[in-house]
């Protein structure tokens, strides 16, 4: 069970249950649990869609796309099924907030996935957790048993005429799984290779029927919306960034911890109060703000407010919310080669460049880190990136090139100084000093 | 072939979910793999007839997934999260510690078979890095003495 945390500086939306013992149906009733989706019943689905689009909520997953524009796609009209979705394979590195999500409020998940299907007209969803997170699998198992004990889900849910099933569904360990048109192969028992689009998963999605796929956070926020509305929900943020978002602060820091700050917090404020600045009197070097995905910022840069499009001015993304801190300890060639390593692990292979270009820089930056680098491999290693850039079927291709280009570009000294043999000049003051003791 | 009745009462459930017998695939992977340690022949060629797929396609689906395997693994597997957030706080001097500890590498296994030794990617526990999983349980926060008594509570558990 992962340790929570608080900070005054919190606001508590998605994670105002968390502690509270809401995995029980009953107390999550007690806590305006399932009062949202009653209310969402009678507005009927356009109603439902313009609060959530209003709200400004955008997808927590990382993509940032407008969450009641992405329902407002499914057509009203369908010869085949709708579904609607939760993406809990939660996997990119820096990120475990879902994690939370699911263990403290599960009930929350169902209840957003079920005002998402009122408004796209679905009548089944599925909730799919990754395969690392089989104790939430259990907990989200019985959350979904006890919704259909007290007649939330199944036929004629609250009385309405409405049907509607949600069933769970687990991973076996597969980053790319995240990625929509990959989780929806997954869950049709295959290889979760993504699919070209268009179509759009909207239009021809999971078994080829209009299908709506929304992150976690995401839905655990839907429920909050419809009953305090989306003027409260807006104004929680920044503009055009409603709400509240879970960063998860990580890396090099007094504090680390999941926080629940209202979208457009300052990363500066955020490092240096919540996460309680950098340990052991070293100072900062880098943050990488959205997950392993996100292109770097120096320190100069970190003057920030986080939300959507504040981070994407700055040149990176705020991502997934991860925020992993790096201190002056760290080997910047190092760190670009963990994260092409796992690049190059995730991969399915599908598209050639993502497939050769990960394989590629991995094995350039180890031969690099190991002191055999020379000088024409630096811009190698940004042309192989650079070349897998908005060339493959998923981001997955984008999320290895975008963060080691920026590595290059942002420290190309710290690449210079492994030239020609040199050993790491970092290797030993990392070592030297472990912050958990 | 036999399984538990645990598996076979999901096995059923999970067939009610789905339009397609085939979309139970991943997740019955992953519970047949807990009963019997690995995905041996028996049970690929079982669960392909139960789902009306070819081996060969119930292969093809258990190269992709990372947490399923071919191979007989200890009964304890110790995974360690090596990825950024786990590195920057020492997973990667806790994976080495864990190597030397139980004398194997990378996807070993100990020759009592008590133990495997796996290094993983990001499991998600990065704000309270450094952190591994023992088969499903997550251990955080880890110092190498923090690992050695959780290794120590398992071989406890596992030589009972």
């Amino acid at each position: 069970m992962a340790s929570l945390v608080s900070h005054p500086d919190e606001v508590r939306v998605v994670s105002k249950r968390f502690g509270q013992g809401a995995t029980d149906i009953d107390r999550y009733l007690e806590l305006d649990g399932y009062k949202a989706v009653q209310k969402a019943l009678g507005m009927g689905p356009d109603a439902i869609i313009n609060e959530v689009k209003n709200s400004g909520l955008r997808g927590r997953g990382g993509a940032g796309f407008s969450t009641g524009m992405k329902w407002s796609f499914v057509p009203q009209q369908s010869a085949k099924p709708k579904y609607v979705l939760c993406n809990g394979d939660e996997s990119e590195p820096g990120t475990c907030k879902d994690r939370l999500i699911f263990e403290h409020d599960p009930h929350s998940v169902i209840e957003g996935l079920m005002i998402a299907a009122l408004a796209v007209g679905s009548h089944t969803g599925y909730i799919y957790i990754r395969g690392e997170y089989r104790y939430l699998l259990v907990i989200m198992q019985k959350a979904i048993k006890d919704a259909y004990a007290k007649g939330f889900l199944g036929k004629n849910i609250f009385g309405s005429g409405y049907d509607l099933d949600i069933y769970w569904h687990g991973g076996a360990g597969a980053y790319e799984v995240g990625e929509e048109s990959a989780l929806m192969e997954s869950l049709e028992g295959k290889r979760g290779i993504p699919r070209i689009r268009p179509p759009f998963p909207a239009v021809v999605g999971l078994w080829g029927g209009p299908t709506v796929i929304n992150n976690a956070e995401t839905l655990a926020s839907v429920p909050a919306i419809i009953l305090g509305g989306a003027e409260w929900y807006t104004k929680l943020g920044s503009p055009k960034n409603g709400g509240t978002r879970l960063f998860c602060l990580a890396g090099h820091l007094n504090k680390p911890g999941v926080y629940e700050l209202p979208m457009g917090y300052n990363l500066k404020k955020m490092i240096y109060e919540v996460g309680g600045g950098v340990p052991n009197g070293r100072s900062l070097k880098a943050v990488v703000p959205g997950g392993s995905s996100t292109p770097v910022l120096l320190p100069e840069e970190i003057d920030v407010a986080m939300d959507f499009d504040s981070v994407a001015k700055a040149g990176s993304m705020l991502g997934s919310g991860g925020v992993v801190v790096l201190d002056d300890t760290t080997c910047m060639v190092k760190f670009a080669l963990r994260t092409m390593k796992f690049y190059k692990h995730e991969s399915c292979g599908w598209c050639i460049p993502c497939r050769e270009g990960t394989d590629w820089l991995e094995k350039t930056l180890t031969r690099f880190h190991a002191g055999g680098g020379v000088k024409k491999d630096i811009d190698n290693i940004y042309y192989l990136s650079e070349n897998m850039l908005g060339k493959t079927f998923c981001p997955l291709g984008d999320a290895a090139a975008m963060p080691t280009m920026a590595f290059v570009k942002k420290f190309r000294k710290e690449f210079e100084e492994h030239l020609d043999g040199k050993p790491c000049p970092f290797e030993k003051a990392a070592a030297a000093e472990p912050i958990l003791a | 072939m036999k399984f538990s009745d645990q598996f076979e009462a999901r096995f059923t459930e999970m067939l009610g979910h789905y339009p397609t017998k085939r979309s139970a695939l991943v997740p019955t992977l992953l519970y047949a793999q807990d009963e019997v340690g690995f995905m041996s022949d028996e049970v690929i060629a079982e669960l392909a007839s139960r789902l009306d797929l070819t081996e060969l396609e119930v292969r093809n689906v258990i190269s992709y997934y990372s947490m399923l395997t071919t191979k007989p693994r200890g009964k304890y597997n110790v995974q360690v999260c090596t990825n950024i957030a786990c590195m920057l706080r020492g997973g990667e001097e806790l994976l080495e510690h864990c190597k030397q500890k139980l004398g194997i590498g990378h996807k070993g296994t100990t020759q009592d078979g008590l133990f495997s030794l796996e290094e993983v990617e990001c499991i998600g526990a990065c704000s309270w890095a450094p952190a591994a999983q023992v088969n499903y349980d997550f251990h955080e926060n880890l110092t190498n003495e923090k690992m050695d008594q959780v290794l120590e509570d398992y071989k406890k558990k596992g030589t009972q």
